[in-house]
């Protein structure tokens, strides 16, 4: 073999070699020029009407709706379970109305012989509350195996053992599915299972102080149960099935199939807002009786992991920490997207489904998403439909990272990316623990004052601008009081939009924060001139006790608020631990200045001023109060204790101007600011509105699985070209290792060809 | 070798409850059991009564290692620990703390485990030996220098590099393989492709440099001398002698990681979004749940003492002058 021959073959090699990734790439290129290849979710899937949202962490913990109440479980419990009441979707303020009622009852007031009050009496002479709720005719709950009934009538699957469940693993894989009306028997029967013992209600502590007998009836039922699993022990997983239809008590009951009756202690007018949420679901008996089989709890088949309900959705999938999926219900009532809301939402097209029949999407898809960055990225290449369905942080997030880089904002801009914004009824405070000698209440009135004079020059000196320019990229309002501008008794010409101690007006009438050397001359005034304890000279040094542990995310923020105290001459020290020892601490009352935060359960403005409320305090409830401050004042007891029973209305916003005025003179909390939310959706997706207080959403959003799938093949065309070149890149880097192997290979006998060839 | 397997699998099960024993401690000095109720109940429900049934409910009202108060052998079996690893040596795991069935769990999940793991450790020994092999094979060339420098190169990057780096350039830029995520069926390779590839890059540097090593040894012994000297080429030299006798290392180390294989990678796994058993184990230790936590590690200790036991007798095979007794 000579050298020709050799370089022959040489390049006969290189050429295949560089033909054959050249083929591999025309022939996957010609193959279709709209096919995507990164596609997380089965291919065509984008062409059909199916939401795809992500879910971060892991599964919802509870969708049982007696102790569901945490935010990721809502996409869930508020698409299958229906409420007597919802909200309107887009009128602002919020506005009550009839979800599965016809409409929002009107309350009717007893004194203690029964007797009708009308309804102007105070609301302290009002010994009984009656709520008479209609509830439509001919709703139909949604088809599900626990109502499945054979020929002759009988249910198929109430009388199961143990071996029948064996190879059942999830709810479809009982064949048999029925349904049947609603009636308010199960509105009935929820109210009751509130109380029971085998799962702890969010709900119960508060409806056992309003709801007519229910404390006692929960005393009861915990005896029942008790008796009932005596023989049993306290790990076993089958427990009897409590049938809450035997055990009636007198606060819930139905006059007749559709008319449900709710008894309360004297008058709530909050009450309303808590028949809005999913602790009043309707629990048909059936699915209790169901799921209370032997081998249906270890198998994961309860009410917590597969509910029954009315909604326009039902949970068809549940793989844990993977993936859920709701499938519109075929035997929803019906509703129609609203024809009116607030002023501007027919501008941005909010209105132009008016009337349709909804929900519009036929299936939600729920895929686990644990990191943030594949959550973004897989929101950019258009696979999600929109990064959190029930969370308003990630739109803010977005709008922040535009502002900061210019390319990112391009591409959200091409993309399509909507981000509208609202004010929540959502805030973040700095609070003063009233338990504390230094910046608490004080044991003598000339302490007391002091100590305010303190807390009055840490509220100036404390700059919330600047944090919301910092920290919030300026998507934020600082606030001057307790409540946010979206509730009824927020009025932008009362105390609730300025707060004098902190704030003058401007030259053009908007709040200007006061200077510098007012907050120390407070200060001195409090007996700390210069941050020195004016007796003893020995610095002022305060804690801050952070609610999760010290990382480098948070180093900023902490180091900021050291630098807001330094300000006036106070040291600041940083008592940083993870969220369970904060939580202890706060349950003990042994923190001295803390971060705090509020979301609105309800759109009232005494969802807010109940977190100054004297006997709500934390330390003195076990940890369970919301009155976090521990805040104790007899006046703002006195005027709260009126404003609670009143209807939204000029009495009210009065007493709620006077109670505003209170914390704001006491500084018991630096006001802190209100966040912006922003919900984000990809440009396909229409009517979406950002909404905290709204959780059945999902059902008005329609989405154009025509013009999704046209972006997705647009946004994500495969890039082939660096394979073949990597693969080439191998190759020639293997070809002289190639040849200097052939070359020794061949040396021995090239030698000895060139001493023989010379010989002979 | 009958008696010397008894006598392994004896220890082996001294070992386990060893490992049982030694996790339950490790575990608890970090948490109480409050700490994990306070933990799985979460948020606004914690009252001490919630807190109190959570641990009767699973049996964490009692004592963990010794109960002073119950007559005789009820001393050491009415714990914590009694209880939760007894049932363990039958397999039977029971119940996590928050309430979903382990049995099931497990095997849902390790189909996507092996899925993942077996194809990556199969291509991974071929790609692996035949790099060292060819760095062998052209020793004191450029071309081992460039092999070795290489090596090290990838030895020193840490595999979370590879992960984000690989997602940014085939997911995010070329668009070429989904960011993460996971279907069964023909998408499987679609899903699989990117995380096998960087399983073996990333080991591709430490096992080169040790198998390397390995052979190398195996190169200047005088049987190799006697097969060059009788005309053998180089390459049946080294696929042929030299690999034989370098197996059994390269034994020790394959396939005592074989069992282990069900257990996934734990943070391939997390960050591809596969459901097999690795990210089980890590979301369980975020949400502190002991009982998956003590399942995933006698598991884990089971497999790994079965595949060492299985080293020893593929020793046997591979060279048959060793005798296991």
């Amino acid at each position: 073999m000579n050298h020709a021959g050799m370089a022959v073959r040489a390049c006969r090699a290189a050429l295949v070699a560089l033909c054959c990734p050249a083929a591999l790439t025309l022939s996957v290129a010609l193959s279709g020029c709209d096919r995507v290849e990164n596609n997380p979710h089965p291919s065509g899937s984008e062409k059909t009407n199916t939401m795809f949202v992500p879910f971060s962490q892991r599964s919802p913990k509870y969708l049982d709706p007696t102790s569901s109440y945490s935010n990721d479980e809502t996409p869930f419990t508020y698409q299958v379970y229906e409420p007597p009441y919802g909200y309107h979707y887009l009128k602002r303020p919020y506005e009550l109305i009839g979800r599965t009622a016809e409409a929002i009852a009107r309350p009717r007031y007893l004194d203690k012989d029964g007797k009708d009050l009308p309804d102007d009496t105070p609301g302290d002479q009002i010994a009984e509350t009656v709520f008479d709720i209609r509830i439509k005719p001919g709703i139909m709950f949604a088809p599900h195996p626990a109502l499945a009934k054979n020929a002759q009538g009988e249910y198929v699957y109430h009388a199961m053992k143990r071996e029948d469940v064996a190879d059942k693993h999830k709810i479809t894989d009982f064949p048999a599915t029925g349904t049947r009306e609603l009636t308010a028997d199960d509105y009935v029967y929820a109210i009751r299972r509130l109380a029971t013992p085998r799962i702890k209600s969010p709900s119960f502590s508060t409806m056992a102080e309003y709801i007519v007998g229910l404390k006692e009836y929960g005393e009861a039922i915990v005896e029942t149960d008790k008796a009932m699993r005596r023989d049993m022990a306290p790990t076993d997983r089958d427990l009897p099935f409590l049938d809450f239809r035997k055990y009636p008590f007198a606060g819930a009951e139905a006059l007749d199939k559709h008319t449900l009756r709710v008894r309360v202690k004297g008058k709530y007018p909050q009450f309303k807002y808590w028949l809005a949420m999913t602790f009043f679901s309707p629990i048909p008996w059936e699915a209790e009786k169901f799921y209370a089989q032997p081998g249906m709890a270890e198998k994961n088949l309860t009410l917590n992991y597969w509910p029954v309900g009315t909604g326009p959705y039902m949970l068809t999938e549940y793989v844990e920490n993977r993936r859920h999926v709701l499938e519109r219900n075929p035997n929803f009532h019906g509703e129609t997207y609203p024809c009116e809301g607030e002023p501007g939402d027919k501008e941005k097209g909010y209105l132009a489904d008016c009337g349709k029949p909804i929900p519009f999407a036929d299936k939600v898809v729920f895929d686990i998403e644990k990191e943030g960055v594949p959550l973004q990225a897989k929101f950019l290449q258009g696979y999600y439909d929109s990064p959190a369905i029930e969370r308003l942080d990630y739109g803010t997030s977005y709008i922040v990272a535009m502002g900061d880089d210019a390319k990112k904002d391009k591409e959200f801009k091409e993309k399509g990316i909507r981000l509208p914004t609202t004010i929540e009824a959502n805030n973040w405070y700095l609070g003063f623990n009233w338990l504390d000698p230094v910046v608490g209440k004080g044991n003598t009135p000339e302490q007391a004052e002091r100590n305010r004079k303190l807390r009055q020059a840490l509220s100036i000196a404390i700059d919330w601008e600047e944090h919301i320019a910092i920290f919030e990229r300026g998507q934020g309002v600082a606030a001057q009081g307790p409540l946010p501008p979206s509730l009824f008794g927020y009025r932008s010409d009362g105390p609730s939009a300025f707060n004098p101690v902190v704030y003058r007006k401007g030259p053009d009438g908007k709040p200007v924060r006061r200077s510098l050397d007012e907050a120390k001359k407070l200060l001195a005034e409090a007996g700390f001139p210069d941050g020195r304890d004016a007796v003893t000279g020995k610095p002022l040094v305060l804690n801050f006790d952070y609610l999760s542990a010290a990382s480098p995310g948070t180093k900023a923020v902490l180091d900021w608020y050291t630098k807001q105290f330094a300000k006036i001459g106070v040291q600041l020290e940083v008592r940083a631990t993870d969220y369970n020892r904060f939580q202890d601490k706060m349950a003990k009352g042994s923190v001295q200045i803390f971060f705090g935060g509020w979301l609105a359960d309800y759109p009232d403005a005494e969802n807010f001023l109940f977190m100054l409320y004297g006997p709500n305090a934390k330390a003195l409830t076990g940890g369970n109060g919301e009155n976090s401050a521990n805040y104790q004042n007899p006046e703002f007891d006195r005027l709260y204790g009126q404003m609670k029973f009143l209807e939204d209305g000029p009495e009210k916003q009065k007493l709620v101007d006077q109670l505003i005025e209170i914390v704001q003179n006491d500084a018991v909390w630096s006001f802190g600011y209100f966040p912006t939310s922003a919900a984000a959706y990809q440009q396909w997706i229409s009517n979406g509105k950002p909404t905290q207080i709204v959780r059945n959403h999902i059902s008005y959003l329609r989405l154009d699985p025509e013009l999704r799938a046209r972006k997705l093949a647009e946004w994500n065309q495969p890039i082939w070209w660096p394979i073949p070149l990597i693969l080439l890149a191998l190759v020639g880097a293997i070809l002289p290792a190639w040849f200097a192997w052939r070359r020794r290979e061949r040396e021995t006998a090239a030698r000895t060809l060139a001493t023989t060839g010379a010989a002979t | 070798m009958i008696n010397y397997l008894i006598r392994r699998v004896g220890y082996g099960i001294l070992i386990l409850i060893g490992v049982n024993l030694f996790t339950f401690m490790l575990f608890f000095t970090v948490n109480t059991p409050d700490d994990m109720a306070r933990m799985n109940i979460g948020g606004k429900r914690v009252t001490q009564d919630a807190i109190e049934k959570w641990k009767v409910e699973r049996g964490y009202n009692k004592p963990l290692l010794w109960n002073a108060e119950k007559p005789g052998l009820q001393k050491l079996t009415d714990t914590i620990f009694y209880e939760r690893s007894v049932q363990l040596f039958a397999f039977r795991f029971g119940a996590s703390d928050s309430g979903r069935d382990i049995g099931y769990e497990l095997r849902q999940r390790v189909g996507p485990s092996i899925a993942l793991a077996i194809p990556t450790f199969l291509l991974g020994i071929f790609v692996v030996i035949v790099f060292s092999l060819l760095m062998v094979f052209f020793r004191n060339t450029y071309l081992e220098f460039w092999g070795v420098t290489l090596a090290v190169f990838l030895l020193s990057i840490s595999g979370l590099f590879y992960i984000i780096v690989g997602q940014f350039l085939f997911s995010k830029t070329l668009k070429l393989v989904p960011i993460s995520g996971f279907s069964g069926g023909w998408d499987l390779f679609v899903f699989l492709a990117l995380p096998i590839v960087i399983g073996i890059v990333s080991r591709l540097g430490g096992e080169a440099l040790f198998y390397r090593t390995m052979f190398l040894e195996e190169v200047g012994k005088d049987y190799v001398r006697t097969a060059r000297s009788k005309g053998l080429s180089e390459n049946v030299v080294l696929f042929r002698h030299v690999l034989r006798n370098a197996l059994l290392p390269i034994l020790t180390s394959t396939v005592a990681v074989l069992p282990l294989l069900f257990l996934g990678a734990l943070i391939m796994e997390s960050f591809f979004g596969i459901p097999g058993l690795g990210s089980y184990t890590i979301d369980a230790i975020n949400a502190q749940d002991f009982a998956v936590v003590r399942s995933m590690v006698f598991v884990g200790s089971a497999l790994y003492i079965v595949g060492l036991i299985l080293t020893d007798i593929s020793y046997t095979v591979a060279d048959p002058r060793i005798r296991l007794s």
